[in-house]
């Protein structure tokens, strides 16, 4: 393979999309999942899907759309319904994580309408719900590019507030930080990943990307700047193995990278099991 | 600020939630220098008290000046640390050294786009000292004990410098044993890094030799003086402000100069 990226260019664009991908996406996951908010990912792939299934069918019906990148649309779904999630959970203040199942089942609906007025489409569909290594375009690269350098600025920029508002809103607040507009960018970043990472894991399994390599680094590291570390160090492990072995046995790369990140999850749960367990059998006969 | 000013003074306050009134005619001063615990029952006006302290409820009826400034015109929120209890949306699993909790108490001096400098890395070790964690220092949160999280909170607020600390009921969650030496903490802040503490708790008997003046509330403020002071009240008055007839106490308490 590493003969094949210097020939292939869609192959560089994969493996230089997935470098990226496999830094931001576990990068933001830190503070999704401290933040508790796994599953916004999901919902937010979800409405991703609805966003290329309506680009596909404009790109079908009106030939006009047919130079228009379904990456573009994708991201525009995604971004509006972060912002949806956003307005659900104020209104239902009490039953926040309600906002999840409302947009997530909504964008899977509008998915399938649009899928199904197009009368399924020419385009490998299954790339887009389950990554492909030959679908990423220099244009989605450039995309991508683009986004990272975004988001690893704004992070870097806004580290310490991020920090203070998943680890305690309330003081966050309290010591009058602007809660609202930090998070609405974090929100944004997030709907911005998603769409980003879709084309090398797929919609279905991007929210993995983002949570399972932060799962096993909670695991292990100490403190929260090692806990990216570790995540990104995961991420990136599994991206570059997943594309790697994907590629070589002809498998769905999302499959194969998500299935890295839940073995590299399982050790590390395992080893520490193993540390924590062995003072404690020091005394006790086995 | 010259010395004499009174950090906190409290005139005429009153507050009602719907129909209930919560706090009535609360009179109180509170000098620079204080340790001043407001105690009281559950339901008592408490919490209500400090929120409106703290500019997080608003003001209803009469006044509150914070470091001789109007409530709704004090903008210097830096010089006020404030420690909520503990039990509220603190999760114990939350991937974070002592240092960088410690650290985010630092966010807003700091400011937008800024980064932590050398000083404030001073600053932050010597929070974390004061408060006697410096070995824990780079611990995650979640393996300390109930006591030592309180204490890396109290080091949070402290680390921004602040001349007044109000603390809610800190010791829920700490057990039995630690209470007195976390008061003895409290204490030798308040001595020997001279910051006033305001503490609302129910733990009356352990803290009346630790305090300089503590304040009885159950609606009406019942007593604000000298601990010694309320140490010969308590014997007489403390069945009457935590029982049924509060409402007969007279309001006309010691002033005593505080």
């Amino acid at each position: 393979m590493i003969g094949d990226i210097f020939q292939f260019e869609f192959l560089q664009n994969a493996f230089l999309t997935g470098m990226i991908i496999g830094v931001i996406a576990p990068l933001l996951g830190v503070f999704i999942v401290v933040r508790r908010l796994s599953l916004i990912a999901d919902a937010l792939s979800h409405v991703t899907l609805a966003g290329i299934a309506a680009s596909l069918l404009l790109e079908k019906k009106f030939l006009v759309m047919s130079g228009l990148n379904p990456l573009y649309m994708g991201m525009a779904f995604s971004v509006t319904g972060s912002l949806f999630i956003e307005k659900l959970r104020t209104v239902y203040k009490h039953y926040q994580e309600l906002a999840i199942p409302i947009i997530l089942s909504g964008g899977i609906g509008l998915g399938a309408i649009f899928i199904s007025l197009a009368d399924g489409f020419n385009t490998d569909l299954f790339g887009y719900l389950f990554g492909s290594v030959s679908a990423v375009s220099r244009a989605d690269l450039y995309t991508i590019l683009f986004i990272s350098i975004f988001v690893i600025t704004a992070i870097i920029l806004l580290y310490k507030e991020l920090f203070l508002l998943s680890f305690d809103e309330e003081h966050a607040k309290a010591s009058g930080i602007a809660v609202k507009s930090i998070h609405f960018i974090f929100i944004i970043m997030v709907a911005l990943v998603i769409a980003a990472s879709m084309r090398i894991v797929g919609i279905l399994l991007v929210s993995s990307l983002m949570t399972l390599p932060v799962a096993a680094s909670i695991r292990i590291a100490k403190g929260f700047k090692e806990t990216i570390f570790y995540s990104v160090l995961f991420g990136e492990t599994s991206v570059l193995g997943g594309l790697f072995i994907s590629y070589y046995l002809d498998l769905a790369p999302g499959g194969t990278i998500v299935m890295i990140a839940v073995v590299i999850l399982v050790v590390t749960i395992g080893l520490k099991k193993i540390s924590s367990s062995r003072p404690v059998n020091n005394g006790v006969k086995s | 600020m010259n010395a004499a000013q009174p950090i906190i003074e409290i005139d005429d306050l009153s507050f009602h939630y719907e129909k209930e009134n919560v706090l009535e005619n609360i009179q109180l001063t509170i000098p620079m220098g204080a340790f001043l615990a407001v105690v009281g029952p559950n339901g008592s006006g408490k919490s209500t008290l400090l929120k409106l302290i703290l500019g997080l409820l608003k003001l209803q009826k009469g006044s509150i000046r914070l470091f001789g400034e109007e409530i709704h015109r004090f903008k210097d929120w830096q010089q006020i640390g404030f420690v909520s209890q503990k039990a509220n949306s603190f999760n114990t699993g939350f991937p974070a050294t002592v240092y960088e909790v410690v650290s985010s108490g630092l966010t807003k001096k700091i400011g937008l786009f800024k980064f932590l400098r050398a000083e404030d890395h001073q600053k932050i070790k010597t929070a974390i000292d004061s408060v006697g964690l410096t070995e824990y220092r780079n611990r995650n949160i979640g393996q300390l004990s109930g006591g030592q999280q309180q204490r890396v909170f109290i080091a949070r607020a402290l680390v921004s410098e602040p001349k007044l600390l109000i603390l809610d009921e800190p010791t829920v969650g700490v057990d039995a044993q630690n209470v007195q030496s976390f008061y003895e903490m409290l204490a030798h802040l308040n001595k020997e890094r001279g910051i006033t503490l305001l503490l609302v708790t129910h733990d009356i008997g352990t803290i009346s030799d630790k305090v300089s003046h503590v304040a009885c509330l159950n609606k009406f403020l019942h007593f604000h003086g000298k601990s010694e002071e309320f140490e010969q009240l308590q014997i007489n008055d403390m069945s009457q402000i935590y029982g049924h007839d509060v409402h007969l106490l007279s309001h006309e308490h010691h002033h005593e100069g505080v």
